[in-house]
């Protein structure tokens, strides 16, 4: 009777141990997916359905890499190694990068009005190709060994606990309080948006543009700026998220194709939150939680059944794309004019 | 300042009928133009004159007897599945699961090579091989339709979805399969009594599929300007609302076009592993599933025009990846150049709708700006 209370208890235990390892790892698998998406609702919600998000993340994370490069190199003496200036340069960087994406995305479907789907999957080989490009052309220039940069002095201002070393000793430090700055920023890009969609006039603005531009048009909304600036704030937010990628989860190590196909996973994650960024902060732990969640379930016999286990975030957006469209809740729903473009003259 | 607001700089319009070669002038000098910022972009990175660039491209893709064959083949796949998501589209269906029909294709078909190879002749093989590709796309393929029939789920997403199961599936049966064990790869299936291969024609290996492609785009042609099907097709691409008031099964149609797509990206996903590479690896389609959304949306889903707009890319792409091994470029480096002549070729046909209609100039202005 005793030892089996004891033994539960030790269960207990030990799975609480595994959980204060275990989120810490899904949070900052997460995050990607999370400025990805949070990138993405923002466009979506103007009505243009990007799928270049899986290049424009490759082009954040790779001028991000550029920037810090070329600022470690120009350093004669790596020790003086400005913090804010180390941190600054690859942000700007990166959201030039992504900005210019955005605007050639823009310029495209929204003044050429070009086809939305078509013009995202050019610029998703186009951002892979240059992110593969520079960085491979990078890694020459260092001439080292392995197939990969090293930018771990930068990496070091964006990896360290914001919050400090010495509140990460308890559970509870671990699980809230153990990351980068990037990553709370990442939190409060995603509340923000939300709130700004939901409550502000503005965003209200952008979701009668992304339902219904004639409309929006009618009651005077300038349905190219909106669509514009969404946009292009959205590709920057999604760009973040590949920069987060290099300089805090791989720790400055940027090698090709490292980055996976976190990109198309960012646009699951904003079906999976039915366009809500504040649901996504939590929804990303847990796609980051079933992407490495193969690491730990049992494979018994046949070390096959990992590869079936990584299907899971792809299974479960699906379920829940079929879940919304048979519920039919009208709130639940894309924007209207998802992925069409918009002439006034066109009736 | 006057208190009248000025007419805009310019005002845009659509185009009314316009001559036939009018557009194809408009698309060639954006080819043009791409080239061009193109060659830009290769003389900065190799400083080599321009068209010693060109030569280069035109080396990679058609240089030696070998390397035409390998370009040519390269159209043919890229060419099927384009075929293969034009029915869609033209429905307005966006179905951008080329990718993971075509593989479960493959994964038909390598399943078949390596379970039956012992109990059935090698013609029989094939046979089957074809069949359960077709069926194994058609599944892959009708499963978002039937969503999108019933409840209308956004196919966009679900077919993008069903890419990376069929992926996982594939990395599944990668290490199902294994050889040797703990390698992760599947070794060419049946080398040495080439079970299952696709049989030589004139002597030479990958032509039984180019024909087998050839054959799909003549018919694809008639099926969707001269059929029955097709027609329906267009009207519910078109509208809906039409379709049901002339008495069209929207329902029907939707999933009966999504299994005759997923079909065809079976059928590629045969010729892939039956006649190309004869193994099974989760990039055996190597993103063409994707760019066929592009070739069949150049082409404005002729049949005929996208064997030029698949020749095309693959040019650009065996060109480019030419100019990198002789310059020691990066290999991303075709992407690049591929993706800068889609934004000319995509942004283009604006101008082939619409036209620029620019303020007429008043004397006033002249002779303020004088």
């Amino acid at each position: 009777m005793h030892n089996a209370y004891f033994d539960a208890l030790g269960a207990v235990t030990a799975f609480l141990t595994f959980l204060v390892t275990f989120i810490p790892r899904a949070v900052v698998q997460g995050i990607p997916l999370l400025f990805g998406s949070t990138g993405e609702i923002l466009t979506e919600k103007s009505g243009n359905l990007n799928l270049g998000i899986p290049g424009i993340m490759y082009v954040g994370g790779i001028c991000g890499v550029i920037g810090s490069f070329f600022y470690e190199q120009s350093l004669v003496d790596p020790a003086a190694m400005n913090g804010l200036l180390a941190v600054l340069i690859p942000i700007a960087c990166c959201l030039l990068g992504s900005l210019l994406m955005g605007l050639i995305y823009c310029f495209l479907t929204v003044t050429l009005r070009a086809n939305q789907n078509v013009t995202g999957l050019a610029m998703t080989t186009f951002g892979v190709g240059v992110g593969n490009f520079f960085g491979g052309s990078l890694i020459k220039l260092t001439d080292s060994e392995v197939p990969s940069i090293a930018l771990s002095r930068t990496s070091e201002f964006f990896h360290r606990p914001i919050f400090g070393k010495a509140v990460t000793e308890n559970w509870f430090g671990q699980i809230f309080l153990s990351y980068g700055f990037m990553v709370y920023l990442a939190i409060i890009v995603a509340l923000v948006t939300a709130f700004v969609l939901k409550r502000t006039r503005t965003g209200l603005h952008l979701r009668a543009v992304g339902e219904n531009p004639n409309t929006a048009d009618a009651a005077s909304i300038n349905v190219t700026r909106y669509k514009y600036v969404a946009t292009c704030i959205g590709s920057m937010i999604a760009g973040l998220g590949g920069l987060y990628y290099v300089m805090d989860y791989a720790s400055g190590v940027w090698s090709n194709n490292a980055f996976g196909d976190r990109g198309w996973l960012a646009i699951a994650l904003v079906i999976f939150t039915i366009w809500r960024s504040n649901v996504g902060v939590l929804s990303s732990v847990l796609f980051g939680g079933l992407y490495i969640l193969h690491l730990y379930l049992p494979i018994g016999r046949y070390p096959a059944v990992k590869e079936l286990y990584k299907m899971l975030p792809y299974v479960v957006t699906i379920i829940v794309l079929c879940i919304t469209s048979l519920r039919k809740k009208r709130e639940d729903q894309p924007p209207q004019s998802l992925g069409l473009p918009y002439f006034r003259e066109e009736r | 300042m006057s208190e009248k607001k000025r007419e805009p700089l310019f005002h845009i319009s659509k185009r009314g009928e316009t001559p036939w070669y009018f557009a194809w002038i408009v698309r060639i000098v954006a080819i043009i133009l791409a080239l061009l910022v193109c060659s830009v972009i290769s003389v900065v990175m190799t400083e080599k004159n321009p068209f010693e660039i060109y030569n280069y491209m035109y080396k990679g893709a058609f240089g030696r007897a070998d390397k035409t064959l390998v370009t040519f083949r390269d159209v043919a796949m890229l060419l099927c599945i384009s075929l293969a998501v034009t029915p869609a589209f033209k429905m307005k269906f966006w179905n951008i699961g080329g990718e993971g029909q075509a593989l479960m294709g493959c994964l038909a078909s390598a399943a078949c090579m390596i379970l039956l190879k012992d109990t059935l002749p090698s013609w029989l093989l094939i046979v089957v091989m074809l069949i359960s590709s077709i069926v194994a796309g058609a599944i892959w393929g009708g499963i978002p339709a039937l969503f999108k029939a019933k409840w209308n789920t956004n196919e966009t997403l679900f077919t993008l979805m069903m890419n990376y199961v069929a992926t996982q599936l594939v990395a599944f049966f990668c290490i199902m399969w294994e050889s040797p064990k703990g390698s992760g790869k599947i070794p060419v299936i049946n080398q040495r009594t080439r079970i299952g291969w696709l049989p030589e024609l004139f002597g030479e290996k990958y032509v039984f599929g180019i024909l087998v492609v050839l054959v799909i785009c003549i018919l694809m042609y008639f099926y969707l300007n001269y059929s029955k099907h097709g027609y329906e097709i267009s009207v519910v691409g078109e509208s809906q609302r039409t379709a049901q008031y002339v008495g069209i099964k929207v329902e029907k149609v939707i999933i009966r076009t999504m299994l005759l797509s997923g079909a065809v990206c079976g059928i590629a996903g045969f010729l892939l592993v039956s006649g190309n590479d004869h193994t099974l690896t989760t990039t055996l389609v190597d993103g063409r599933g994707f760019t066929a959304v592009m070739v069949s949306w150049l082409a404005k889903f002729n049949p005929f025009f996208m064997i030029l707009t698949s020749l095309l890319l693959v040019f650009l792409t065996r060109g480019a990846s030419e100019i990198s091994k002789k310059m020691q470029l990066n290999e991303a480096f075709p992407e690049i150049l591929t993706g800068i002549i889609l934004f000319f070729i995509i942004g283009c046909e604006f101008f082939i709708a619409y036209k620029i209609n620019f303020r007429k100039r008043t004397v006033k202005e002249e002779t303020l700006n004088a």
